[in-house]
C-alpha cells in the first residue's frame, strides 16, 4: 500500500505536468514521447522477469518515451485495481479476461481497445476475442494464457507402480496405493480459497460437462441442483479417502508446494506456473510428471480450464497514444513467442512460437483439442458469487457435512446476484 | 464639574469602538472564547467523524457499487444481515473478542506488580514488557502465524514434547478465533501493563504504610488498599481494551484473512471485505454492518460518558 501512496504523488505531478505539455503525435511514425506508467500484477519471480524484458524492448524501440513500471503483489492488485482506475489511473494495467473486467468495463473505467483489433489481429487471436469481447467492443489485449491439469511427482509413481490415471477409478486408486504408502495424494493450500474452486470446476466439468459449467457459472441452474450434488459427491470419495494434506487451510499455494517438493504428497492440481516454482525448488523434469485431469463420465467430451492474462488502458489514461503503440507490442507474435517462453505458458497469439518444452506442448495438445475453454471459477462467476462459491468450497474440504447448508447458501447468493 | 467630565481608564478604547458587537463581545468574553478555541476541533470533528457516520447510515440504505448509481432499497440491507451466517458469526467472534481481550487488564496489573520494584536494570525489564505494544500488529500477526505453522511452527514444537498436535490453529474452524485473540493479547496486555506502571507511581506510600501497619498483606493490601487507588489506571484500561477489541482488524487480517471459510472473522473484517475487498464491493451493505458495529460501540462510549460525567459530578 506505501509503495502505490508513493507513486500516486509522483504520478500527480507528472500528471499535472502532462496536463500541460502532451502534444498528440500526429502520425504514428512520429516518435513517442511523454510517460508510460505501466502497473502490473506480475509479482512471482518468473513473470516479474518475463514483463520487464517485455517492456525493456519496447523501450528500446521508443527511446524517447519514459516508462514507469510498477509491480503490486498479486492479490493485492486485485482490490486496488478498482482504486487506481477511478482515480488517477495508470495508462496500462494487467487484468482478466472474462467476467472479472466486466464490472470495469460496465462503470466505463477501460478504454474500448476495438480499433487495435484489426482483421490481422483477429485472426491470430481469435481463440480469446470472445472473451475479451463486451456488447461487441473489444476491451484489452490477451498476453498469455495456460492449462491446467495434474501435476505429479513422476518418480514416486515409479517407485510405486501407479501409470497416469485416465479415469475417476484409476485415480482413486493412484490415491489409494500413494495412501498406503503414507504418501498424500494430493497437495493443495487454500488459505486464499481459489485452488478450491480448481478443483470444483474440473470435477465439475467431468461429471456434467462444460455447458452445465458454464451454465452453473452463470446463474443459470440452482446450486441446489442435483446433478451439483453428484459433482459434490464425487468430490467427496477423495476428500473421506483423506488424500488432500492436512491443514490445508493454513497455506497459500506456494506454502503447499513443499510437501510435493518433499515428496509427502504426489500431485497438485494447478496451472502451469506451478512448474517455475517446482524446478526452482530442485525437482527435474525428471521428477515433475503432468497429465490431463481424468475423465468421470466416460461420454462426456473433455473441457479443459485455461486462465488468460490481459492487458488494458485505462478510460482515465493519460498517454493513450503510446499505451495503444504497447498494447500493439503486446499481441506481436515474435513479442508473445519470447514472454510466454519466459512465463513457460503459452502464447495467445497463433503465429507465435511455442517453446519446446514438455509440459508446454502437452499443455497445447491438450487445450487444442478441449470442447471448451472455461476461464477459472472466479473469472467465469461474478465476483460476488465467486466469493460465496470458493468459501464454500473451503469449508466443503473441512466439513463435508455441512454440504446441504453451503449449498443452500449459495443459492440464496445466486438468487440475489444474477 | 471637571472632575466628573474626566473619563474612566479604558474609556478612550471604547470610545474608539462603540459597535454593538464589540459590545457583546465585552460582555460575553468568557462564555465564548472556550468555544472559540473549540471551533477548529469542532469543525474537523464535525467533518471528520460526525459526517462520515451520518453518511454511512445514509449508504446504508442504498445498494451500491461504488462506482455506478445507487439505488434505494430502504432498510433490505439489513434484513439480508438477519438472514445472514457470516455476519452472526462475525458478531459471535466479536463477543468472543469482546470476553477475552479483558484478560488483557489482569494481566497487565499482575506484570505491572511484578515489575514495580527497584531492582537493577529494571528499566530494561519494563522496556522488554512494553516492547510487543511498539511493534505494529501486522508484524505481531506474522509472528504469531509462524508461530502456530502446523508443520514448524513453535507452537507445534512445544506441543510435540508433551507427545500432542500437531495443531493447525489458524487452520481450525474451532480454535482460529482463540488463536488470533491469543496474539492480540500480547501487545494489549503491555499496554495495560504501561497505563497500571504509571498508575502504580502515583499510589500513597503512606497509605501503604498505614496499611502494613494495620496488618495487611498481600492480597488483602492489594484488594483494599492498592487497586482502589489504581481506579483511573483501571477505567482507562478497560476502555482501551473494549475499543481495541471492536475494532481489532489488522491480525485477523494479517493472520487468516477471516479463513477458514469466514469462520474468524470480525465485524470490522466483514465489513471490509463486503465493502472493499476483491470480491466485495457491496457499499450499501458494507455500511449496515457498520452501523450495527457503531451501535455496539455506542453502548460502550454511553456507558463510558455518563461514568466520566458522574465520576467529575462526585469530584
Amino acid at each position: 500500500m506505501p509503495s502505490i501512496t508513493k507513486t500516486r504523488l509522483l504520478a500527480f505531478a507528472a500528471a499535472t505536468m502532462l496536463a500541460g505539455a502532451a502534444m498528440p503525435a500526429i502520425a504514428q511514425d512520429e516518435p513517442l514521447t511523454g510517460e508510460l506508467r505501466i502497473f502490473l500484477d506480475t509479482s512471482n519471480p518468473a513473470p516479474r522477469a518475463a514483463m520487464e524484458g517485455m517492456i525493456a524492448r519496447f523501450q528500446e524501440m521508443h527511446p524517447d518515451l519514459d516508462i514507469e513500471t510498477t509491480i503490486i503483489d498479486r492479490e493485492a492488485y486485485k482490490t486496488q485495481l478498482r482504486n487506481f482506475l477511478s482515480a488517477n489511473a495508470p495508462d496500462v494495467a494487467t487484468w482478466h479476461a472474462g467476467n472479472r473486467m466486466a464490472p470495469y468495463v460496465e462503470a466505463g473505467l477501460l478504454e474500448d481497445v476495438s480499433d487495435l483489433w484489426d482483421e490481422e489481429v483477429s485472426r491470430d487471436l481469435a481463440s480469446t476475442k470472445g472473451s475479451m469481447t463486451i456488447d461487441g467492443k473489444q476491451w484489452g489485449v490477451p498476453y498469455t494464457y495456460y492449462q491446467w491439469g495434474v501435476y505429479y511427482r513422476e518418480d514416486l509413481f515409479e517407485q510405486y507402480g501407479i501409470a497416469e490415471p485416465a479415469t475417476w477409478d484409476e485415480f482413486k486408486a493412484a490415491c489409494q496405493t500413494l495412501l498406503d504408502n503414507d504418501v498424500k495424494c494430493v497437495s493443495i493450500g487454500t488459505k486464499f480459497l481459489w485452488t478450491a474452486a480448481g478443483w470444483f470446476d474440473y470435477v465439475n466439468l467431468r461429471t456434467n460437462g462444460y455447458e452445465f459449467h458454464m451454465d452453473l457459472t452463470a446463474g443459470r441452474v440452482p446450486w441446489t441442483d442435483e446433478r451439483v450434488r453428484q459433482t459434490f459427491a464425487n468430490w467427496r470419495e477423495l476428500i473421506d479417502m483423506g488424500a488432500y494434506i492436512d491443514n490445508h487451510t493454513s497455506y497459500s499455494w506456494q506454502e503447499a508446494l513443499p510437501f510435493m517438493v518433499q515428496g509427502d504428497a504426489a500431485m497438485y492440481l494447478m496451472g502451469n506456473f506451478v512448474v517455475a516454482p517446482l524446478r526452482e525448488a530442485g525437482l527435474t523434469d525428471d521428477q515433475i510428471g503432468f497429465f490431463q485431469f481424468p475423465s468421470i463420465d466416460a461420454d462426456l467430451p473433455m473441457a479443459e480450464e485455461a486462465p488468460t492474462d490481459t492487458f488494458h488502458i485505462p478510460a482515465q489514461a493519460q498517454n493513450k497514444e503510446a499505451a495503444r503503440a504497447f498494447l500493439r507490442y503486446v499481441v506481436d507474435a515474435e513479442n508473445q513467442s519470447i514472454i510466454n517462453a519466459e512465463l513457460g505458458q503459452l502464447p495467445v497469439n497463433s503465429q507465435a512460437t511455442i517453446e519446446d518444452d514438455e509440459f508446454l506442448n502437452a499443455g497445447f495438445e491438450m487445450l487444442s483439442s478441449a470442447q471448451g475453454l472455461s476461464q477459472f471459477f472466479d473469472r467465469d462467476a461474478p465476483a460476488e458469487m465467486a466469493k460465496a462459491g470458493m468459501e464454500g468450497f473451503q469449508e466443503f474440504m473441512v466439513r463435508p457435512d455441512n454440504l446441504d447448508a453451503i449449498l443452500e447458501r449459495l443459492e440464496r447468493v445466486r438468487q440475489r446476484v444474477y | 464639574m471637571v472632575a466628573v467630565a474626566t473619563p474612566p481608564r479604558g474609556a478612550k478604547r471604547k470610545a474608539k469602538a462603540p459597535t454593538a458587537f464589540g459590545g457583546y463581545w465585552r460582555r460575553n468574553q468568557l462564555k465564548l472564547a472556550p468555544w472559540l478555541f473549540l471551533a477548529p476541533g469542532a469543525f474537523f470533528f464535525a467533518l471528520y467523524v460526525v459526517a462520515p457516520i451520518l453518511q454511512s447510515f445514509q449508504i446504508s440504505l442504498y445498494e451500491w457499487d461504488g462506482l455506478g448509481t445507487r439505488e434505494y432499497v430502504g432498510l433490505r440491507n439489513y434484513e439480508e444481515l438477519w438472514w445472514d451466517d457470516a455476519f452472526w458469526t462475525a458478531l459471535r467472534n466479536n463477543v468472543v473478542w469482546l470476553v477475552l481481550y479483558l484478560l488483557a487488564i489482569p494481566g497487565g496489573l499482575f506484570i505491572a506488580l511484578f515489575l514495580n520494584q527497584t531492582v537493577r536494570g529494571i528499566r530494561i525489564y519494563k522496556s522488554l514488557f512494553f516492547f510487543p505494544f511498539v511493534i505494529s500488529q501486522v508484524v505481531v500477526g506474522l509472528v504469531f502465524a509462524w508461530f502456530y505453522d502446523p508443520t514448524f511452527g513453535l507452537f507445534n514444537e512445544i506441543l510435540g514434547v508433551f507427545g500432542l498436535g500437531p495443531v493447525a490453529v489458524l487452520g481450525d474452524p474451532d480454535y482460529v478465533t482463540y488463536g488470533i485473540i491469543a496474539a492480540g493479547l500480547w501487545p494489549q496486555t503491555a499496554y495495560c501493563m504501561i497505563l497500571y506502571l504509571t498508575g502504580l507511581n502515583a499510589v500513597d506510600p503512606e497509605q501503604i504504610e498505614a496499611g502494613r501497619l494495620d496488618g495487611a498483606k498481600g492480597w488483602r493490601m492489594l484488594w483494599y488498599v492498592v487497586l482502589p487507588q489504581l481506579r483511573p489506571a483501571t477505567f482507562i484500561a478497560f476502555v482501551v481494551t473494549i475499543i481495541g477489541a471492536l475494532r481489532s482488524f489488522d491480525l485477523v487480517s494479517v493472520m487468516t484473512a477471516g479463513g477458514p471459510f469466514g469462520e474468524s472473522r470480525v465485524l470490522a473484517y466483514y465489513m471490509f471485505e463486503v465493502a472493499l475487498s476483491e470480491y466485495g464491493f457491496r457499499m450499501g451493505y458494507g455500511a449496515a454492518i457498520a452501523v450495527v458495529l457503531f451501535a455496539i460501540m455506542m453502548i460502550y462510549i454511553a456507558f463510558f460518558l455518563t461514568k466520566m460525567y458522574r465520576d467529575e459530578k462526585g469530584v
